[in-house]
């Protein structure tokens, strides 16, 4: 018997009024995405189409500088290139001519637009329609934009799987797609979770490899793994692939409700699925409740960045016993996230986009325990003595599914357990 | 268009916002889309700021293209100025917002706000940061700077300091301290620590002081012609570099020279016998212009090495580095190319690298040691401890942070005696750093390839490939791994320059014959 804890629409934030503010918004652009895309596509290579900002925004962005050739770069526009000297298209197929003939180990190829080649109209997609002909079968280019006028952060991971789906054949196979980048190790716990249940044949998007044999149809229907995948849900949509809506799975009670839901669609019965989620929803429990005697009682407010927001607000009240005042998130998708504001109870601001002085002053005004919230704020705040968790790390550290419950919930313990550590300030 | 991996310099208006960041009672309204409000976090987190940099981005999106974001870029000026109240308000665009035209400049100037309000003009596609903070820093003094009556004591502005500039914070105290013994006080400090109202006073000084031309030579020389303030030309890193500062400035300002070096160790420290194994190290230098000009002179002057190569990544001190490299011998590099700077340095293959924190990638995958001299910086770059690179102190920090990344003296001649011992060999890498030390590999003995045959075919050297024999390649290896590299070189051009084709065990020696010195 499993004790999910029903759906309570009436008391939950679906329908709560919006807060929609317009002013500075303090987030990433889609760009940032290539910093875990890149790893995880192992024979794809990311080239913005850009400019020195973005270069150097994805240096900056993650320290990322690990890597003495990385499977990214920029294609730095230059005054030629914008005064209309050089055609932009033929510079292009020079870099790209360029780059695959050192790295003939590239099979994926992205062309990534930016601000700038979106302001001067730079047709990627032409772009990469030619170069995918000029270098086939060994090289696959496709485009999506990361620009900062187009998207927010996780957007770039959502164009990114967006593009790829356009071109993945037909199948009618009955199948279950995962789909979002997750580390390898939490992917293969999902999987192995699902495959013990009966769960199959599984497939995941994106594939570490372009040359997996992918397919699409009427007969697949698909899981996401993160909130931030909406244009990659029409897509998927639009080729006939049909969506399991589900609670994203963070922490004990959302990875069950999201695994349920897949069951279901399976036929899983009750039975097996206790015997398969028993052991590890007791081990995450036992995890989350260690973080949780730091985190109970204290109130969370989040700033907009990366879509996580909603799903891991219900985390942090659900199953951590805190208090959110406001859970602000750059962009709101009903359609992925409504699941997990059925169960965010009422009381929290729900806010989309921002105005970052304006929030700043609601959050001082409320003094919350802890704010979410990105690396740009998170030293101001702490030295106005407030304790924050910087969000980046939540899309870069493994934090879904049962084994990583108790780490996610770490991630938000450990400043609060630091603030009461330090002994640092002048005796009184 | 140009293939880019990593870069040495952002764009700039990041250096407008070093400036900007730097100064108090100023505000920076920046035209640019969402998501260049990623720079905050450059000074946030790498030089741990503890207030968000004075900027307001208007971050325009694709539906506010073509509609209204100058009406966007005027409301956020507005606001920036209802909420901050600042001095003074500098406005420009970012590369994106260059494109759009919007002309912030004149937009700011319809606005009628009650401060002064300068424009940037920073072309993103052709210049990069250092030129944004001294451009920036220019129209800054050219707006606000006016003729005023000289201070009664001598005194001297400090200029050229940003934020999220390598060592600036200390180098400041420095400075003032050197110039505090000759009895010159510090008129005003800028950008770094100052508001527009001490801009307006830069004039009360008798002298500047350029600690870095890279940010505020263009103001120096403006100041020079319109104010009549002289300014320094030499950047006192190093012993005889901050020697040569102090008479230059006693000069300037007509006071006698007067240098205490009463805690200056760099001298005895170079000089005591554990730094013997210094001698002749061969490094290469990259970095901004005006670090590696002083590095260069303090690694052949003051530390003994050989410098065998050197470059600048800021073309604008290309002419400079020229000079520097000609004095030296060597071939300048002036590229912000990183695969380029990579490339060099594994044909120098020098024993050091006196870089940046992109040379220390290079050098942590080349296996050479790296000291970083220069910007772009890291969240290493700001120390907690007092850490100046200028002055009497500074020299003594250079000393330390050059002589760590290698193997101590004593340790050195141990290698040379154990260099066969099976834990103590020069793999197992320096004691004071950490990292597993690794066992030697065993000799693979009996299935050592014959010793008449080739084994490694080197890269083409004039005259054809030189080919090492298989127990010449044995005996190299037996040769300390920091002087491994010359002494391959050393035989491989050795054998070059008499037609040897294939390198034996005697030719190995020969060659180290040919060149003791």
């Amino acid at each position: 018997m499993t004790d999910q804890t029903p759906v309570r629409a009436s008391t939950g934030c679906r329908d709560t009024p919006v807060l929609k503010q317009r002013g500075q918004r303090e987030v990433f652009c889609g760009l940032t995405g290539i910093i875990w895309l890149h790893r995880k596509m192992q024979d794809a290579f990311f080239l913005v189409v850009g400019s020195r900002t973005c270069a150097h925004l994805l240096q900056s962005a993650a320290g990322v500088m690990i890597f003495a050739e990385p499977r990214f770069g920029t294609a730095i526009l230059e005054e030629t290139d914008l005064a209309g000297l050089a055609d932009a298209q033929t510079e292009l197929d020079r870099v790209v001519g360029e780059l695959l003939s050192r790295r003939p180990d590239i099979r994926q190829l992205f062309l990534v637009g930016s601000c700038p080649s979106e302001v001067i109209k730079l047709d990627l997609q032409l772009a990469a329609e030619r170069l995918t002909e000029q270098h086939a079968p060994h090289v696959r280019v496709l485009n999506f934009s990361g620009s900062g006028i187009e998207t927010t952060f996780t957007q770039g991971e959502d164009a990114c799987l967006a593009s790829m789906v356009p071109v993945l054949p037909k199948t009618d196979a009955r199948q279950l797609l995962l789909v979002g980048a997750l580390p390898d190790v939490v992917e293969e716990q999902a999987v192995s979770l699902l495959e013990q249940m009966g769960v199959g044949p599984i497939r995941v998007l994106p594939a570490p490899r372009a040359d997996s044999d992918l397919g699409l149809g009427e007969n697949t229907v698909f899981a996401l793994t993160q909130p931030f995948l909406g244009d990659t849900h029409a897509a998927l949509e639009r080729r006939g692939a049909r969506h399991i809506a589900a609670p994203f799975p963070f922490g004990e009670e959302g990875t069950t409700a999201w695994l349920r839901a897949v069951a279901d669609e399976f036929g899983v019965d009750d039975a097996t699925f206790d015997r398969v989620t028993e052991a590890p929803r007791a081990r995450a429990r036992k995890a989350v409740a260690q973080a949780a005697q730091t985190l109970s009682g204290k109130s969370v407010f989040f700033f907009p960045d990366s879509q996580l927001e909603i799903p891991l607000a219900r985390f942090l009240t659900r199953e951590c016993g805190m208090t959110a005042i406001e859970v602000g998130a750059p962009f709101i998708h009903k359609a992925l996230v409504g699941p997990d504001l059925d169960l965010l109870e009422q009381g929290p601001v729900i806010s989309e986009g921002q105005d970052v002085d304006l929030q700043l002053d609601r959050c001082r005004a409320a003094r919350p325990d802890l704010t979410v919230c990105g690396l740009g704020l998170a030293n101001p705040l702490e030295a106005e003595g407030m304790a924050t968790k910087w969000a980046i790390e939540l899309v870069f550290t493994p934090v879904h599914f049962y084994e990583q419950a108790g780490d996610l919930a770490g991630l938000f313990s450990r400043p609060l357990r630091r603030a009461g550590l330090l002994k640092v300030e002048a005796a009184e | 268009m140009k293939l880019t991996v990593w870069t040495y310099e952002g764009p700039p208006h990041v250096g407008a916002m070093r400036v900007a960041t730097g100064m108090k009672g100023l505000h920076y309204v920046l035209h640019a889309p969402q998501g260049d409000t990623y720079a905050d976090l450059l000074f946030t987190m790498i030089e741990r700021r503890n207030h968000r940099p004075p900027v307001t981005f208007t971050t325009f999106q694709a539906r506010d293209l073509g509609s209204d974001t100058a009406d966007l870029f005027k409301q956020a000026a507005q606001d920036a100025y209802d909420r901050f109240k600042p001095e003074a308000i500098i406005v420009g665009a970012s590369c994106t917002a260059e494109l759009i035209q919007d002309d912030p400049g004149g937009l700011a100037e319809t606005m009628g706000l009650p401060v002064p309000t300068i424009a940037l003009e920073l072309p993103s596609y052709q210049r990069k940061e250092n030129f944004g903070a001294d451009e920036t820093f220019f129209q800054i003094v050219r707006h606000l700077a006016k003729p005023v009556e000289k201070t009664a004591q001598v005194s001297a502005n400090l200029i050229g300091p940003t934020a999220l500039g390598f060592r600036h914070r200390d180098d400041i105290d420095e400075v003032t301290a050197l110039l505090s013994d000759m009895g010159i006080s510090v008129n005003v400090v800028a950008p770094m620590t100052s508001s527009p109202s001490d801009i307006a006073r830069l004039g009360a000084a008798h002298l500047n002081v350029l600690m870095y031309p890279e940010t505020a030579e263009t103001a120096a020389r403006w100041m020079e012609r319109e104010l009549g303030i002289p300014f320094t030309k030499v950047v006192p890193i190093g012993v005889g570099a901050t020697r040569d500062f102090v008479a230059e400035v006693a000069a300037l300002a007509n006071v006698e020279p007067y240098l205490d070096d009463s805690r200056l160790r760099l001298p005895w420290y170079s000089r005591s016998v554990d730094s013997t194994y210094l001698t002749g190290k061969r490094v290469f230098v990259f970095g901004d212009g005006t670090h590696v000009k002083a590095a260069a002179r303090i690694a052949r002057d003051e530390m003994g090495f050989e410098v065998v190569g050197l470059g600048c990544y800021n073309r604008e001190q290309a002419r400079e580095i020229r000079a520097v490299a000609k004095e030296f011998g060597v071939e300048p590099l002036i590229t912000d190319d990183y695969l380029e700077v990579e490339r060099t340095i594994e044909a120098l293959a020098p024993e050091m690298i006196l870089g940046t924190q992109m040379e220390r990638h290079i050098g942590k995958r080349l296996g050479i040691p790296c000291a970083v001299i220069s910007a772009p910086v890291h969240v290493q770059d700001f120390p907690a401890r007092y850490s100046p690179q200028m002055g009497i102190e500074g020299a003594n920090v250079i000393f330390d942070t050059w002589v760590h990344p290698l193997v101590m003296g004593l340790e050195e001649h141990l290698l040379t005696m154990f260099r066969e011992d099976f834990e103590f060999h020069d793999d197992a890498g320096a004691s004071h750093h950490g990292g597993k030390a690794l066992l030697r590999a065993e000799e693979e003995g009996s299935s050592a390839p014959d010793a008449s045959e080739p084994v490694a075919t080197m890269a083409p050297v004039p005259g054809g490939e030189v080919i090492w024999l298989a127990d010449a390649e044995r005996e190299l290896k037996k040769i300390p791994f920091f002087v491994r590299g010359k002494a391959r070189r050393n035989t491989e051009t050795y054998a070059a320059s008499r037609g040897v084709m294939q390198i034996s065990v005697d030719t190995l020696y020969e060659a180290k014959a040919h060149y003791a010195r």
